[in-house]
């Protein structure tokens, strides 16, 4: 991040906690609706999350496993858009400078127009954006209207990625999500994957911190992801407990998110 | 600019878990188009298995009727199993087999293509699972039946439309968690290179036969080559060889559905607009906000929000016309072909006839068209019964 387009990023803010490791919470723009994903957002601020993604819903979110296929149907019918998910952030900006990143596919960013959406993306203070259909070699297209806007356009390591490891991570920018397992997001109990090598691969060709997900949903995942890395995503575990409970979650939601953050901090 | 790219159009918009896959693929068929063996066993499942070279077929009954070009219809709903799928199933299946894979699978639309695939799959012993929206394995229950009595294990999909984009994201879903062992037999010209390039390749004996056949019979190149478009594989398989031969028309049949100036489509040059889903940019029905509208056709094989990517560059160049045609249209067409020369042609072709009926009398006696007559017509025959409102217990 020496570039100065990135000045403003506050990705690397998410990492500077006790020990380094961060907790990243996703849940889905208008899932059950924008006031509660505001509300749900400063919520998990509060119980110590350091990063949140916010997903713009997409028709067809050929990455996500069942449980955020559900959460992507809901905030669609009840009106979520990329204008609505701006408003979102607009909002929370009014109160809290938590990093934030989109998490998206290809086709809304593109279909808004890649100018257009890191402009506004830059003027409310998002600070990257993950997309699970963009590999490597089609990264430039976004990546040089994002950075243009000092939005980081976050990289995806996954466990079949072998010597695109190393290329993949020289070029990363602000922070690299590693894929624990096969398949799309969602619960699992077991992962299996060599973790621990993905990343001393990374670290042997940048300092960029990394982060994992796909599958973690208990303290015990949390601390054990985070003690190989920089830090856990979860995503599935947090709108499960949105689609349980709709718009009265914040409470269950502050109790989880704080008890996978402990976990994190003890990593 | 990254692989797989015609003109703007194409590329490899995919997780990082598949691109590894994908790299090993294109190698993979680099290395095998190029081997004699591989070469020589993919002709003698063609011509001995399949059934090629397919009828190019005079149809001098409706060339009468119709008082203007002569009328050739490339019988590849001649070919086992029903269609033009077989071409780039066998193909595809002895290349996964090359690449050590024990177990196909892909989506289906109509069905067609996940016959084709069971059929490969049951021949060359490898495991076979299919994924189909739900809406389709209702109105094509007895493809249903046939991928099941070859082995195949048929997966209903109950997500978004429940149609043939919603099956090609649950087998993208499913490859994306088991890669291994399992190659992903993608059914049409689309999705992320490879596939546009594999797919294309091995349905253009299509051209390639039809342009041999018809120099034989008239003597000279046709003047239009007709073929429906969904996706777009058969009509990419029957334009290719020809695409140098500028005097010849190319004519892709879209589905209007209830037409174009409704939301009932899946006319995707007509009504779609410039996006990346599905692995590739082309164009796709979509909103203003980019999500994937929800398409119709009465064709299952055609009810397909985008369309290939290398249709979308013919477009693009004008190389290629894309015209709509509606469900009564189509379903005029299917009976027509019936009546006048005692082929039931599937509805997804029947779109392709459609515009051919239209068209034939803009041409001279001396000059001839060819429609692709991509699939049969039996698994449609309870559907145009509905639609023409006649109960016959299926």
């Amino acid at each position: 991040m020496q570039d100065n387009r990135f000045e403003k990023n506050k990705i690397k803010k998410a990492f500077e906690t006790p020990n380094k490791k961060a907790f990243i919470a996703f849940l889905t723009a208008g899932d059950p609706d924008a006031d509660s994903t505001v509300k749900f957002v400063l919520e998990m601020e509060r119980a110590g999350a350091d990063l949140i993604e916010i997903g713009i819903p997409f028709s067809d979110p050929t990455a996500e496993g069942v449980v955020i296929q559900d959460a992507n149907i809901r905030a669609l019918k009840n009106g979520m858009t990329t204008d609505g998910a701006f408003e979102i952030v607009r909002r929370i900006r009014e109160v809290s400078q938590i990093p934030l990143c989109f998490m998206t596919y290809c086709n809304p960013v593109f279909h808004y127009g890649y100018d257009r959406f890191f402009a506004r993306c830059e003027e409310l203070g998002v600070d990257g954006i993950i997309i699970p259909d963009l590999p490597y070699e089609e990264k430039a297209e976004m990546e040089e209207p994002a950075s243009a806007h000092g939005v980081a356009v976050i990289s995806m390591i996954a466990p079949t990625s072998e010597a695109r490891i190393q290329k993949t991570a020289k070029e990363a920018k602000g922070f690299i999500y590693v894929v624990s397992s096969m398949g799309v997001t969602g619960v699992r109990s077991e992962i299996k994957t060599d973790l621990k090598s993905i990343v001393e691969s990374i670290r042997e060709v940048t300092d960029i911190p990394c982060a994992i997900g796909f599958g973690i949903s208990t303290p015990e995942q949390a601390g054990k992801m985070a003690g190989v890395s920089d830090g856990s995503i979860v995503g599935s575990a947090i709108v499960k407990i949105i689609a349980a409970k709709g718009k009265e979650a914040a409470p269950d939601l502050y109790a989880y998110v704080k008890s996978m953050k402990e976990a994190v901090l003890e990593a | 600019m990254s692989k797989g790219r015609y003109g703007i159009h194409g590329g490899q918009y995919i997780s990082e878990t598949l691109m590894n896959e994908l790299i090993r693929l294109e190698e993979a068929y680099e290395h095998y188009k190029k081997d004699p063996e591989f070469v020589a066993e993919l002709n003698k499942l063609f011509n001995e298995y399949a059934g090629r070279p397919s009828l190019l077929y005079y149809a001098e009954k409706m060339t009468k009727d119709l008082g203007g070009a002569r009328i050739y219809l490339k019988r590849e709903d001649l070919n086992h199993t029903g269609s033009h799928k077989i071409n780039n199933v066998l193909g595809q299946a002895l290349l996964a087999k090359r690449m050590g894979k024990t177990r196909l699978i892909a989506e289906t639309g109509a069905g067609q293509h996940g016959v084709a695939t069971a059929t490969a799959a049951a021949l060359l012993g490898m495991e076979c699972e299919i994924f189909m929206g739900k809406e389709d394995t209702d109105r094509q229950a007895l493809n249903v039946y046939r991928m099941e009595l070859l082995g195949a294990k048929v997966h209903p999909v109950t997500s978004g439309t429940m149609t043939l984009k919603d099956a090609v994201n649950e087998t993208m879903r499913e490859w994306t968690n088991r890669v291994n062992d399992t190659h992903y037999c993608l059914g049409s010209v689309m999705g992320p290179h490879p596939f546009p390039m594999i797919v294309r390749d091995f349905q253009s004996v299509i051209s390639r036969e039809m342009k041999e056949q018809i120099l034989k019979a008239e003597g000279k190149l046709p003047a239009a080559v007709i073929a429906c478009v969904g996706g777009g594989s058969n009509a990419m398989g029957a334009f290719y060889n020809f695409i140098e031969d500028r005097d010849v028309k190319l004519i892709g049949c879209e589905a209007a559905g209830k037409g174009v100036d409704t939301a009932l489509t899946a006319a995707t040059i007509a009504t779609g607009s410039l996006g990346i889903f599905h692995g590739m940019k082309s164009y796709f029905c979509q909103d203003e906000y980019g999500q994937i509208a929800p398409v119709y056709s009465i064709s299952a094989g055609l009810d397909y929000p985008g369309i290939g990517p290398e249709h979308a560059y013919l477009h693009d160049i004008g190389r290629a016309q894309y015209v709509p045609v509606t469900d009564d249209e189509a379903v005029d067409a299917f009976e027509y072909l019936a009546r006048t020369e005692g082929i039931i042609c599937a509805i997804e072709s029947a779109h392709a006839v459609a515009h051919a009926l239209k068209i034939a009398r803009d041409f001279g006696k001396d000059e001839s068209i060819i429609i692709n007559i991509s699939g049969r017509g039996d698994k449609d025959v309870a559907a145009i019964a509905r639609y023409r409102g006649v109960d016959i217990h299926d």
